[in-house]
């Protein structure tokens, strides 16, 4: 779009918020109960499924399994009515492939492995409407899936995009202005030690601009800590008023 | 999020007094599930592989003898729905959407309309596009390719049952004969899986036609004859299809003596071979198909062929009236989906 002000004079972006914003964050963890852990992420338009299953016996061959620690599998799926144009194949092309790999990468660093040698979790993630921070929001719902499935892991992992226009750091880029073509962050973070999980970067940036992008969505990603961190303490209170404690 | 379901009646628990004494009822079907259960591992059918559930013998005599007394393991009778709860709008970049939980079955439709060229053989008609994708979310087994046998199955079988005159008004979708016409590509997300798949995606794809609404068009044209296409200015303008007589499907499970409507995963382990009945609101039937190893006499099929018919308009007047109710809350309605 021709003209499109991403970053208006008085700080505002395209959709009202300001700079280092996020959009609205609505999850909720346990959404069906045959997975052994499942979550629902909204953030903003972006709304995203992550079940997991696991730690399970390795299917398929057993000569994948690693004798000192369990398999990460993940696999990304984005519903073909998710984005704007409908897209023919849900997986199996060459993002969502890519993505997979990411997201196996992410959570290996986070899960602790070692306690389910010779073992499988799948993480399986859906995107259902896609409007920007796609990879975001996955981290995010799959972060919340594996608590549910009690999976023990070093921490939460809290992921979170930003971008830089006219000299301004943005955290939580919408679909507007992804599409902008300006330089893209991804970042997955785990808060508590500020350890960086992945961090990607589209497009080109000056490096004299690099810390304070990373500044803004390692701060956003704190941010998205703190809301899930209430989520999950929601949920463990609800299950214990069922459980009559 | 509006909810209907059909109280389980338990008619089966006055009429046996003395039950204790009563002799185990010797079901030859039971033995011959045994015998066909060692050919039948040859047998490639995908919906067999997709109820993955592993029941013990004793379970699948327990299933069974209470399907014969009208009693199935949840209380229900034989022709009782589970809960089934449907939302319409869930995605908003859709041009219609709905979201159907049966029991465990978790289903997620979206209509999206596209301008394309109309068929040759029918140049005066828009279509309608299919596609199920089995997410892994519902088993491990549909990771990557897995689901696709499956999921080319059921669009199959929705091809099938739409495959006639008066199910949509296909009319409504042209925009000029022979150049431009509406395309709708109805996508199937299968993202749990409790048993039931035909019935609920077809009660989905209903939901999330009756929830489309297709801008306006108008064509314009020049004075050298090409035609530009217009759209509406204003987004409530739109057309809204009539899905009066949209078909559901009813699966119809034969177990032992008895079918069962609504079946869960464990209910289909016990049983040979189903039917499944493609219905409309006024009872005609468009589609029929028998899926299973196992064989049905004819006796049973019209048998349950009527049954279909009876549970397949009751089936329509409730979603009708839950989906008119929905519409009346209007766009103020407190939009559930996942969170709720």
């Amino acid at each position: 779009m021709a003209g499109l002000e991403l970053l208006s004079d008085q700080g505002y972006r395209v959709d009202g918020r300001r700079a280092g914003e996020l959009r609205k964050i609505q999850a909720r963890m346990g959404v069906f109960s045959q997975a052994d852990g499942s979550a629902y992420i909204e953030q903003g338009n972006t709304k995203a499924l992550a079940v997991v299953y696991g730690p399970h016996e390795i299917r398929g061959s057993r000569a994948r399994a690693l004798p000192d620690r369990a398999l990460v599998n993940c696999q990304y799926s984005s519903a073909t009515f998710s984005t704007g144009e409908r897209k023919r194949r849900p997986h199996g092309d060459r993002k969502s492939c890519e993505m997979g790999l990411q997201l196996r990468q992410t959570f290996e660093a986070a899960i602790l492995t070692q306690l389910h040698p010779r073992s499988q979790i799948d993480i399986y993630v859906q995107v259902l409407q896609a409007d920007g921070g796609t990879y975001a929001a996955c981290v995010n719902a799959a972060t919340l899936a594996v608590l549910d499935a009690g999976i023990p892991m070093r921490d939460f992992v809290c992921a979170c995009s930003a971008g830089f226009v006219d000299g301004t750091a943005l955290a939580d880029l919408s679909h507007v202005e992804e599409a902008a073509g300006g330089p893209q962050l991804a970042l997955a973070l785990l808060p508590a030690s500020g350890q960086i999980a992945l961090l990607e970067m589209d497009a080109r940036l000056h490096e004299d601009h690099l810390e304070r992008v990373l500044e803004a969505a390692a701060q956003a990603a704190r941010d998205v800590h703190t809301l899930l961190d209430r989520v999950v303490r929601q949920h463990v209170r609800e299950a214990s008023i069922l459980l009559g404690d | 999020m509006a909810s209907w379901n059909e109280a389980p009646r338990l008619s089966g628990l006055g009429q046996t007094p003395g039950g204790a004494q009563e002799k185990p009822i010797e079901l030859p079907a039971v033995a011959a599930a045994a015998a066909a259960g060692a050919a039948a591992a040859q047998v490639d059918d995908a919906l067999t592989r997709m109820a993955s559930v592993a029941l013990s013998e004793a379970e699948k005599v327990y299933i069974v003898h209470g399907v014969q007394e009208d009693l199935r393991v949840d209380g229900r009778g034989c022709e009782d729905y589970r809960c089934v709860e449907v939302e319409t709008d869930v995605v908003s970049n859709t041009s219609g959407s709905a979201r159907v939980k049966l029991g465990h079955t978790d289903i997620l439709v979206g209509v999206k309309a596209e301008m394309g060229t109309p068929k040759l053989e029918k140049p005066n008609e828009g279509y309608l596009e299919f596609f199920v994708d089995c997410s892994a979310n519902a088993t491990p087994e549909f990771e990557g390719r897995g689901g696709d046998d499956l999921g080319t199955e059921i669009a199959n079988t929705l091809y099938r049952i739409f495959n006639n005159k008066s199910s949509v008004d296909l009319k409504t979708l042209c925009i000029s004969p022979r150049e431009h016409c509406w395309v709708l590509y109805v996508d199937v997300l299968l993202l749990e899986c409790g048993g039931n798949l035909f019935d609920a995606i077809s009660i989905a794809v209903k939901a999330a036609l009756f929830n489309t609404s297709i801008p306006r068009v108008r064509v314009l044209e020049d004075e050298e004859g090409s035609k530009d296409i217009e759209l509406s200015d204003d987004p409530y303008d739109c057309i809204r299809l009539s899905v009066e007589n949209v078909p559901c499907i009813v699966t119809l499970c034969k177990i032992g003596y008895r079918h069962v409507v609504d079946a869960t995963l464990q209910e289909e382990a016990c049983s040979l071979a189903s039917l499944l009945v493609s219905v409309t609101s006024k009872g005609v039937v468009t589609c029929m198909r028998k899926v299973g190893k196992g064989s049905l006499d004819p006796e049973s099929i019209f048998e349950m062929m009527e049954t279909g018919k009876r549970v397949g308009k009751v089936l329509h007047a409730s979603l009708q009236s839950v989906l008119h109710k929905e519409e009346s809350l209007g766009p103020k309605r407190q939009k559930v989906g996942f969170l709720g």
